[in-house]
């Protein structure tokens, strides 16, 4: 499965459209994670374990979104983008959309 | 105000500024360092690649990472509400921030064997703080953009 937040995939041809797909994930933060971060803004910087937390996330959303392509025939995605949002306190979302195509 | 609070407060605000400007002193330094390494692995803006480039493979690449202020900033930067204007350690916190998220895409591109990437665009999200009051946890800035393999390294 090719990703690309191309318009189109480089290189190839697009012969087929099936339209959105997409995927999300909402994480909280465990509250080690949180100590170490509250300790690490007295002296600023990376907060590494945010860094990784958010990471993992996407890759997950990006993961979905590619399983929902794939359900639908597809075997790439292009025009991909992300968006994050805080929905409550200490969470947040990842969301991944794009458009799923067939390539030659 | 308590004297033992007053104390508590000095101590931080020192401890922070000593340690926040030798860590950002180190982190700039890095980054010219891998700046200058990577500088002919192209990331670009643009979405039309040049027609000349005879791609193999494209993948979505990405690179990302969660910054926070110093306490000593954050001080200076409360001060800094009072009158209005540049809030200078804000700035440098960003930029720092940015140049990271834009080396770590283009260490990802580096370690993928991919040769450029297209379509860079930069995200910028604020994590809100999981005890509610005011303020961040921190910011995350993404990079993200397609990574291509060429037939022929650009020149």
């Amino acid at each position: 499965m090719i990703i690309s937040n191309t318009e189109e995939v480089p290189g190839r041809k697009i012969t087929q459209f099936f339209g959105v797909v997409s995927g999300s994930t909402v994480r909280a933060k465990h509250i080690g994670r949180d100590f170490m971060a509250g300790l690490k803004n007295i002296v600023g910087g990376e907060l590494k374990g945010y860094t990784e937390l958010l990471h993992e996330a996407r890759e997950e959303a990006l993961e979905r979104m590619r399983q929902q392509a794939q359900s639908l025939g597809a075997n790439a995605v292009v025009n991909v983008r992300f968006s994050t949002s805080s929905v409550a306190q200490g969470a947040a979302e990842l969301f991944a959309y794009g458009t799923a195509v067939v390539v030659e | 105000m308590d004297v033992a609070n007053l104390v508590v407060f000095l101590v931080l605000l020192l401890l922070a500024f000593f340690a926040g400007e030798w860590i950002e002193r180190r982190h700039f330094k890095s980054l010219r360092r891998r700046e200058q390494r990577w500088r002919r692995l192209p990331a670009i803006t643009l979405r039309h690649i040049p027609e000349s480039w005879q791609v193999e493979d494209a993948s979505l690449l990405m690179g990302s990472t969660v910054v926070s202020v110093d306490y000593f900033k954050r001080f200076l930067a409360g001060l800094r509400f009072l009158f209005g204007g540049r809030v200078k350690s804000y700035e440098s916190l960003l930029d720092r921030a940015r140049r990271e998220a834009v080396l770590r895409l283009k260490k990802a591109a580096m370690d993928g064997g991919y040769h450029a990437v297209v379509n860079v665009r930069l995200e910028t999200s604020r994590m809100a703080n999981s005890r509610g009051n005011e303020g961040t946890a921190g910011v995350e800035i993404l990079a993200f953009g397609t990574g291509l393999k060429l037939h022929q390294r650009p020149a």
